[in-house]
């Protein structure tokens, strides 16, 4: 993470920027495709994969990552000159740590299956690398406002990827998209013999890595972009 | 006889990485070389074996509800579950501080195995989802311990087997953009199918 620090930080900008300027709008766009957390940066992995057999849980999810990722950028930039550097890391988890307390005891309150179904994932994005990683490259050398935008940029990244995840799982593996039936409505209108089968595979583990992995295959083909 | 069955169950049908994706993050950056593979995991199998434990102390007498009723009647409805991610995470940042002085005080040459891999494991997911999971599943204490150990040991084999993988890889020619993480999230699905095949045991 240290060593991202110095390449990302990015350089002081002037006073009268446009709100949206191309610089910013980069912000959001660039971790979308071309430096996206899941497939280029490998940051993340852990809860992308586990929640993703069915759409809902996974827009849940999403959600939750992207409030505490422009939260935690937010509140981490404000503090970024009061932080002193040597307990840094202990003073970003006490902060994620508690947006995630919130994300947690809302979903708790308003949304209990939800909350029964992602069990220990919601807390798991305390260790979510991206939320880290951010603040470690971003956020504490930027001013607020930036730092939200870029949050919001790797957030979206994240869940786009997430979200492909749990499409094709989904439709595999339990031919349904949000709970909606479509394998069942393909044959209703094909007719009975017209059957399409759902693969149980998708809906283990397996099923994830290797959709994620192929996700990857053809998202880095598109970019161009080779690890060695 | 039950706690042993627990154990292996934690070690190869409930996989910390095949079954519930934890320490992936790390699962997939430091599997290049097995001599690395060896150090994280055996890092990891050390913090898990402490942490668990500590959190099922701090879970049984602060953060459940009533945990509090030794202090006296009026604490004996307090329910701080909500406080648990928080807590959890502090005594596992802590206790990897910790555990870091110990060992270069009194092991240097394992601390220098170790090295760089001891800060990192603070925010490894198997570590707090090992305790969330606990917490979640109501064990005794002998329970995550065994726990905590058997899901590190889990991680370890994991971790190694991977690493000797793609030591061998390195000299395979593979398709430019499956380079890397690709080719690596899918030998881990080919992985956690061999895994499977542990489900169909009934403990």
């Amino acid at each position: 993470m240290s060593t991202e620090t110095a390449e990302k930080k990015e350089e002081i900008k002037k006073d009268a920027e446009a709100l949206l300027s191309k610089r910013r709008k980069k912000l959001i766009s660039d971790p979308l495709v071309d430096d996206n957390p899941i497939t280029i940066q490998v940051l993340g992995i852990c809860s992308a994969l586990a929640v993703t057999t069915q759409m809902q849980p996974t827009l849940v999810m999403a959600l939750s990552v992207i409030f505490v990722m422009v939260m935690a950028n937010l509140t981490i930039s404000l503090l970024r000159d009061k932080i002193p550097t040597r307990v840094r890391i202990i003073v970003q988890l006490a902060v994620i740590a508690t947006l995630v307390t919130l994300v947690n005891e809302v979903l708790k309150a308003f949304a209990f299956d939800m909350y029964k179904e992602l069990s220990v994932f919601v807390g798991l994005i305390i260790t979510n690398c991206i939320v880290m990683g951010r603040l470690e490259a971003f956020a504490l050398g930027n001013k607020p406002y930036d730092s939200v935008l870029d949050g919001f940029g790797s957030a979206l990244g994240y869940s786009w990827i997430i979200l492909a995840v749990a499409f094709f799982r989904e439709l595999w593996g339990s031919g349904s998209l949000f709970g909606v039936p479509i394998f069942d409505a393909v044959s209703g209108i094909f007719g009975e013999d017209f059957q399409l089968a759902t693969n149980g595979l998708m809906v283990t583990p397996v099923g994830a890595f290797i959709i994620l992995g192929l996700i990857i295959w053809v998202q880095r083909t598109k970019t161009g972009y080779v690890e060695h | 006889m039950e706690l042993f069955n627990l154990g292996i169950r934690s070690i190869f049908i409930d996989n910390m990485v095949f079954a519930y994706f934890l320490g992936m993050c790390s699962f997939l950056a430091v599997s290049k070389k097995v001599s690395t593979a060896l150090g994280l995991g055996a890092a990891v199998i050390f913090v898990l074996s402490i942490t668990v434990p500590l959190n099922w102390f701090l879970n049984e007498f602060v953060l459940k509800e009533g945990a509090l009723a030794f202090l006296g009647e009026n604490f004996a409805t307090v329910d701080l579950s909500f406080l648990r991610f928080i807590m959890f995470i502090a005594v596992i940042a802590a206790m990897v501080q910790l555990v870091e002085m110990i060992v270069e005080k009194f092991a240097p040459a394992l601390y220098g195995a170790l090295g760089i891999f001891l800060p990192l494991i603070a925010v490894n997911c198997a570590i707090l989802g090992g305790s969330l999971f606990m917490a979640q599943r109501d064990y005794t204490l002998a329970e995550s311990a065994v726990y905590g150990f058997g899901s590190g040991t889990g991680f370890f084999l994991a971790i190694v087997a991977l690493a000797a993988i793609r030591e061998k890889l390195k000299y395979s020619n593979v398709p430019n953009g499956l380079k890397g993480l690709g080719i690596t999230m899918l030998i881990t699905g080919l992985m956690g199918i061999a895994f499977m095949s542990f489900m169909g045991i009934d403990l």
